[in-house]
């Protein structure tokens, strides 16, 4: 296991090159600056969290989308649009209702004009390969969603892609299928079965990206940069429980906690400051949840990330959100892959649902400035009450409509549970009243 | 069927080697009936195609041995115009789906002539055909055709256009990530997408249908008189002659024509188009058919379909052949949208413009000869015929919707009355005025009240089977959560049922009152013989100036109704509709 430095080389082997890559997407930068490399007969993972723009990366590098700025070439060969010797596995695997497991499968031959003996030879084979065999004449809603994505991988496998897309491939799955799906392919890689010479796979799952590649690019959130590359030189088939397999697990998460030292220090790791902060939506009762866990013992106010994920059967996805948020309201730290509770983080964990709410509302006041600015306004005002879209045009003005959307709710979420004040959604209205 | 059904496909695909090419017995009865459609329809073509003296000749007479043929002609003209209707629709719809441009000029129109009134529509193309086609009965059988189809193509494409828009993302991304040409695209994504929806609008046009089929075959336009061949002529024919046998005979005829239609059309095509409902799971309750089953059990004539699936989609190697795979790089390139903004702008300006001078040309032709006195008289008959039209849309729901929740909730009934209901909305309520026309009549009623009901005798079924759709699917938690807290009566109806149905109720009270504006122009004048009855409104405006061919008073007439009808879809169902879909969604 080595850890390298970011320098993307320029080797005869590359199958896609990304360089300097740049992405806009309603006033936000998406992509900044990528530049990666895929190898001729490698397995290389891009890692990043919900929202990262793994996905955006994928689809332009699958040339679905052009991207703002930067280049990408296959071969060598500057990405126009859709091309050739490329497939695509889809998170939602998009497989096509009304058409048949074969009809699906064929539908990429269809498109290349492949005559229709030919098309259905070629389709059997990759059904058969991919362990379908007898659901040829099934259509996908009769199936289950590993049976699906098998589809998926037959209907991709089967144009004899140079390269292989996969975005989230088993992300939709439930853990025992995706695991079973997760070594199937890997099989079919190792003994060279597949046609495929390289495989770039997008996932959030960091148990994921060590279990099957050979390579893990990290990538940052907002803006999505590379922070990291990890070569991962485990044998095959790798056990999850083994320790070097672990550490390496845990650096990467102390990897995707870790500040970049390039961005200037600001109020926690949400994009924006002051009210324009973009916060995700974040359920109260999670946040009350993991403050009572890390607080009971075996954590006693201080864990590892990984092993709490684990207890409490959360993806990163899930986890960091909750966390972060717990951060900004100073009721836990996070640091290198750990989290610890504050002494207001203590208390509340220890409190009754009124001093609870009580602390709540002073910490919300304290650290979120758009709720903070709500409460003022209501409170300046005579009727005490105000229009949301005044502060919805006002969070336009610092970032995109979608964002502006979900920053609000997440602040009536938080404010509802602290008592802060009440939003009435047929109106649309904030108002300080709470109905008796 | 245009679009053979994907399982069609499926067997002979799959099993090609497996079945032999030989017909079974369900070959033999779906070629039976395909074959005796086959010999009907030439025949009866051939009629459409005779010259108007023969027409005079032999004109429509009330001999009950020649019913069988006038209902043919009439399902003729019934099918010409769905196929034209559906053809306009794949090619209208995506067109607007696909070009900015021709979406800015197709949607606005589509809109309004929507709430056109279908029959006012007759008198000019009448005139029209007739000129197109004189001597010959074709202008007049087209004139027919072409109420109906207006009737029809405009929902039918507007459903079309919106399925395209929200075509599912991964779904667009495969195709694009595939290369599908334009053609396979338009194939196996967009119109096996659109399917469910469309399906629902044609048939839904084509019950509608069935009403202007019967009230367009006998037209009098100022001096020109057509009946032609058909249910409709027979039953006017019947009124003349004030003979109630005539018309029972008309009303059993008609009846018939629904139950075949509904059997052999209506039904096989909303089994065979569940299959594209996009949904995850299987869905319960599947619509079932006979017929369908049949066909579904055909060997022979399921290869041929699938041979003829084949041939259309090798279509799209032509061009494939002649410049290689299709390219399918990124449309429009970033650099010239500024460019592509302008020339929307100066597009639209364009359209505004044509809009703005067929606008001027109208009131320019209505102010040659009627001034504001006439602009009056037409309003306050369209204000009657809209507080006829609000009343009596309140009084079939008030009766309609406990009904509906009461057969809704119950399955077994559900399932026994839903067929009525449908088979109901199809029957062409027209057919059945003459009864009503008999009894006013008798007992000296009067008509500005009485008639009225006449214009939601058809309509007020799709308040009734819409509320049962939405009741049998009020989901099932709901209900025993209401029946544990011990809702009752009032509070039950307000915040449990009436705002699970309401979307439904919604949808069909919406059919139903642009279906009553245009049953006003046959439902405000009514005679038996020589009786003639009238209400005052805006439907009688426009049908006595037909019948004196006052071109200038129908334009009138039927602008003003275009406009309550826009006002009206604007300021309440659109609303009602808007607040349904975001407050009151059950998913």
């Amino acid at each position: 296991m080595t850890i390298q430095a970011l320098t993307p080389a320029v080797e005869p082997n590359t199958l896609v090159a990304v360089d300097n890559l740049r992405h806009l997407y309603d006033r936000g930068v998406v992509l900044d600056g990528i530049s990666l490399r895929l190898r001729d007969g490698e397995i290389l993972a891009l890692l990043g969290r919900s929202g990262c723009g793994k996905s955006t990366l994928l689809r332009i590098i699958a040339g679905l989308m052009p991207a703002t700025g930067g280049d990408v070439s296959l071969d060598g060969q500057h990405v126009d649009g859709p091309a050739d010797g490329v497939a695509m596995v889809f998170q939602s695997f998009a497989l096509f209702p009304w058409l048949t497991v074969l009809e699906n499968v064929e539908l990429g031959l269809e498109a290349q004009g492949v005559v229709s003996d030919e098309r259905r030879k070629r389709a059997l084979a990759a059904i058969d390969l991919i362990g379908l065999d007898g659901f040829e004449s099934a259509y996908p809603k009769e199936l289950s969603g590993g049976m699906r994505q098998r589809v998926g991988l037959a209907r991709a496998l089967v144009v004899q892609p140079k390269i292989l897309l996969m975005d989230e491939p088993f992300s939709a799955l439930d853990v025992l299928t995706a695991d079973t799906l997760r070594t199937d392919l890997l099989d079919l890689w190792m003994e060279g079965r597949m046609p495929t010479r390289s495989i770039l796979i997008v996932t959030h799952n960091i148990e994921e990206a060590v279990f099957m590649c050979d390579r893990i690019l990290v990538l940052s959130s907002n803006p999505g940069r590379v922070v990291g590359e990890i070569k991962v030189d485990l044998p095959h088939p790798r056990n999850r429980v083994d320790p070097e397999f672990r550490a390496l697990v845990d650096d990467i998460y102390v990897r995707m906690t870790a500040r970049e030292a390039a961005t200037p220090a600001r109020d926690g790791v949400f994009p924006g400051t002051g009210i324009g902060m973009v916060l995700p939506r974040v359920s109260t009762n999670a946040l009350s949840g993991l403050m009572e866990t890390l607080a009971a013992p075996p954590f006693d106010g201080k864990a590892d990330l990984p092993p709490l994920a684990q207890q409490l059967h959360m993806e990163v996805d899930d986890l960091f959100p909750i966390a972060e948020m717990l951060q900004l309201l100073r009721f836990a730290e996070l640091f290198q892959g750990d989290i610890r509770l504050t002494q207001a983080g203590r208390r509340f964990a220890e409190a009754g649902t009124d001093e609870r709410k009580a602390l709540f509302a002073k910490h919300v006041v304290a650290h979120v400035p758009l709720a903070a600015q709500i409460k003022r306004i209501l409170d300046e005002r005579p009727g005490r009450r105000a229009p949301m879209l005044r502060f919805k045009d006002e969070l336009e003005d610092h970032m995109g409509e979608a964002e502006a959307d979900g920053t609000l709710r997440a602040v009536i979420s938080l404010a509802r549970y602290a008592e802060l004040f009440a939003y009435d959604e047929q109106s649309g209205t904030f108002s300080l009243e709470n109905p008796t | 069927m245009i679009f053979p059904a994907r399982s069609d496909l499926r067997a002979a695909s799959v099993s090609v080697n497996a079945t032999s090419a030989w017909p079974n017995r369900y070959d033999i009865a779906v070629f039976a009936l395909i074959a005796a459609a086959l010999v009907l329809i030439v025949r009866a073509a051939h009629d459409m195609g005779l010259p108007l003296a023969q027409l005079h000749a032999a004109p429509v007479t009330l001999d009950p041995a020649n019913l069988p043929n006038y209902a043919l002609r009439t399902t003729l003209r019934m099918f010409a115009a769905i196929l034209s209707s559906l053809l306009f629709t794949l090619v209208v719809g995506a067109l607007a789906a696909k070009s900015r441009k021709a979406e800015l000029v197709i949607i606005p129109a589509l809109d309004i002539l929507q709430s056109v009134p279908v029959l006012g529509f007759l008198t000019f193309t009448v005139v029209f055909f007739m000129g197109l086609f004189p001597g010959s009965q074709l202008g007049a059988e087209l004139a027919a055709i072409f109420a109906i189809f207006t009737s029809q193509a405009w929902n039918m494409a507007f459903s079309f256009y919106q399925s395209l828009a929200t075509v599912p993302r991964d779904l667009d991304e495969a195709c694009r990530h595939f290369r599908l040409s334009p053609w396979l695209r338009f194939w196996r994504l967009e119109v096996p997408f659109a399917t469910p929806g469309l399906v629902w609008n044609t048939m839904m046009s084509m019950s509608g249908g069935w009403f202007f089929v019967v009230a367009s075959e006998a037209i009098t336009v100022g001096d020109t008189k057509v009946q032609l061949p058909g249910i409709g002529s027979y039953l006017a024919l019947a009124i003349e002659q004030r003979d109630i046998g005539a018309v029972g005979a008309a009303v059993v005829a008609m009846a018939i024509v629904i139950l075949i239609y509904d059997q052999l059309i209506f039904r096989p095509t909303v089994a065979w188009a569940d299959k594209f409902r996009f949904e995850a799971t299987a869905a319960q309750a599947r619509p079932k058919s006979w017929v369908y089953d049949i066909v579904r059990r055909t060997r022979l004539l399921k290869r041929s379909v699938a041979v003829a699936l084949r041939a259309r989609d090798s279509l799209q190697q032509l061009p494939a052949s002649l410049w290689g795979r299709w390219p399918h790089h990124w449309s429009l390139p970033r650099v010239s949208s500024r460019l592509a903004l302008a020339s929307d702008w100066l597009w639209l300006a364009v359209v505004l413009a044509v809009t703005a001078w067929s606008l001027w040309t109208v009131v320019a032709y209505v102010r040659a000869k009627l001034g504001l006195a006439d602009l009056r008289e037409a309003s306050w008959a369209g204000l009657l015929t809209l507080i006829r039209v609000l009343v009596l849309i309140a009084t079939a729901s008030v009766i309609w919707v406990p009904i509906g929740v009461w057969i809704g909730l119950r399955p077994w009934a559900a399932e026994r009355v839903q067929p009525v209901a449908q088979f109901l909305a199809a029957f062409p309520a027209n057919v059945l005025f003459p009864f009503f026309v008999v009894g006013i009549a008798a007992w000296h009623l009067d008509p500005n009240i009485w008639l009225s009901p006449l214009m939601v005798l058809g309509t007020q079924w799709y308040i009734l089977f819409n509320v049962i759709a939405g009741a049998s699917a009020f989901p099932t938690d709901l209900r025993e959560a209401a029946s544990m807290y011990r809702l009752r009566s009032w509070q039950w109806w307000r915040q449990v049922i009436l705002p699970g149905i309401f979307p439904y109720y919604v949808t069909g009270a919406l059919t139903a009152s642009g279906g009553s504006w245009n049953a006003s122009i046959v439902a405000e004048v009514a005679s038996w013989g020589d009786t003639k009855l009238e209400a005052t409104g805006l439907g009688s405006y426009i049908a006595k100036a037909t019948e004196a061919g006052d071109f200038h008073r129908v334009v009138l007439g039927i602008a003003v109704m275009s406009f309550f009808v826009v006002l009206f879809n604007r300021l309440l169902w659109r609303r009602l509709y808007t607040y349904a879909e975001r407050k009151l969604r059950l998913d």
